[in-house]
């Protein structure tokens, strides 16, 4: 087959990027949350409050009871400062993409659902043919089905907006500026809690993601990712 | 080699060339309005910068958020600590009347204060949150002198830039810049939620900068530095928190 464009230089070099930031916000996320890992709802919350829930792992604070008799060392100095540095360049790389996304027609010729794939029952064929566990047809390396679709425009769309709002929420600062930003979110706490969802959800976003791509043929699909041309044989075509 | 690669090259070099130009630009400028935190240096430093730059650009004026009484919360935590000095004690066996503040630095009338004067001063109160950069919080009402009064009473002097502020723990220390500092929500707080601070609070001294995150908020304060250059305290940095691999702007 001829070298034929599939992704474009941009939104290979913004995959990237972000791929990396999400790494790396994942990372400093975990071991930030290790200091305190209880969760509350509303402006208050400490180890003397009753908690919403709390995950079963030990801590890297004394003051937490965690029913481990050890405490972890304590990371949140880098930890904090990666994940801030991280967080800029998925903002500032995803507003190029976004803004880049529109003007350029990708996520209306890319992302929308098709015309003819506004349905129930075009819903339906694409998760039947996901829950056969069926490999994707030779025109599927060329552009995104249904379910894919939807998942990215809730990726793009719902998840990182929430994700970065709850974190900007937490922010003191950001928060004297804008205080509707954590006043609508019902407070403090409820803005870690839902930022602790979020981050959640973008890694089970990443786990299919990356799953799915194993499934549909990883070397082709990196190497398209990669350099943006589908060349060679295509893998379960 | 081609005139279509020499166009390229060209191009190529002046977009580095202006791109070079226009971080340049860009620094200098960030120096010239203060927008530079002592910790700028580093892998970090680029995010530190850009966090304090858009604090600085979007913030100056901004009040920390306030809550009704009835959001106060029964659990202000103390958080750990490590066992007070024997100088700390004595003074505490004394009701802390020898606790001394001292003010320094570019003032017209270096000197100290005793808590009696700083209780005589116009005392305010402020009903905010203390968040701690671990994720926990909690809402309280703070009673304290704004540091701007007791820096007014000293009389700062014009190339004043920062204040650097320290606990009777010699280890802990840190600044906040002249914005911070005479802004209406710093205080040194000598009261909460109705009475005197207690010592696992910070008392009987605390700053109170609700802008910013809980470990920017040191305890048992005895000494306002004045400053126009930061080099001059510990490492350099601005604070022990960056020496500790924290970073010296706490606002996020």
């Amino acid at each position: 087959m001829a070298e034929m464009s599939r992704h474009s230089a941009l939104v290979r070099a913004t995959h990237w990027i972000i791929a990396l930031s999400s790494l790396a916000l994942l990372l400093s996320g975990v071991e930030i949350l290790i200091s305190h890992p209880r969760f509350y709802w509303g402006e208050n919350g400490n180890v003397l409050t009753p908690v919403l829930f709390k995950l079963p792992i030990p801590s890297s604070r004394q003051l937490v009871p965690t029913g481990y008799g050890y405490v972890l060392p304590d990371q949140n100095g880098w930890s904090r400062s990666l994940h801030f540095q991280s967080a800029w360049l998925v903002v500032l790389t995803g507003l190029v993409y976004v803004v880049a996304g529109f003007v350029s027609g990708h996520f209306r010729r890319d992302l929308l659902p098709r015309g003819e794939d506004v349905s129930w029952r075009a819903l339906w064929r694409t998760v039947a043919t996901h829950l056969r566990f069926e490999r994707p047809s030779a025109a599927e390396a060329w552009s995104y089905n249904l379910l894919q679709r939807l998942s990215y425009l809730f990726v793009i769309f719902a998840l990182f907006p929430l994700v970065i709002w709850t974190g900007l929420a937490m922010s003191p600062a950001f928060t004297s500026a804008f205080p509707a930003t954590v006043d609508l979110l019902g407070g403090r706490q409820s803005a870690r809690t839902l930022h602790f969802f979020a981050a959640l959800l973008l890694l089970l976003f990443l786990l299919v993601h990356v799953g799915m791509v194993w499934f549909a043929g990883f070397r082709s699909r990196m190497r398209t990712m990669i350099r943006g041309r589908i060349d060679g044989p295509l893998e379960g075509a | 080699m081609t005139n279509f690669s020499r166009r390229k090259l060209i191009k190529t070099g002046l977009s580095a060339a202006a791109g070079v130009t226009g971080l340049g630009v860009a620094a200098g400028l960030a120096k010239n309005y203060g927008l530079i935190p002592p910790d700028h240096a580093g892998i970090w430093g680029v995010g530190e910068t850009l966090n304090y730059a858009s604090y600085r650009l979007l913030t100056n004026h901004s009040m920390a958020r306030e809550f009704a009484r009835s959001e106060i919360s029964a659990t202000p935590l103390a958080n750990e600590m490590s066992p007070p000095s024997d100088e700390f004690k004595k003074l505490q066996a004394g009701g802390f009347a020898d606790w001394r503040l001292a003010v320094d630095g570019l003032v017209d009338r270096p000197g100290a204060f005793s808590l009696e004067q700083l209780k005589s001063f116009p005392s305010r109160s402020q009903i905010t949150q203390l968040a701690c950069e671990e994720g926990w919080s909690y809402v309280a009402e703070w009673t304290g002198v704004p540091v701007s009064h007791v820096l007014e009473a000293a009389g700062i002097q014009p190339h004043a830039r920062y204040v650097v502020y320290f606990s009777i723990d010699p280890d802990w220390w840190d600044s906040i810049d002249m914005t911070d500092a005479l802004h209406p929500q710093t205080y040194l707080a000598y009261g909460m939620n109705g009475g005197d601070l207690s010592v696992g609070n910070g008392g009987p001294l605390r700053m109170r900068v609700p802008r910013q995150l809980g470990y920017k908020n040191v305890k048992f304060i005895t000494r306002l530095a004045v400053t126009d250059d930061l080099r001059k305290f510990g490492k350099g940095l601005g604070s022990a928190s960056p020496e500790g691999g924290y970073a010296w702007f706490a606002g996020v």
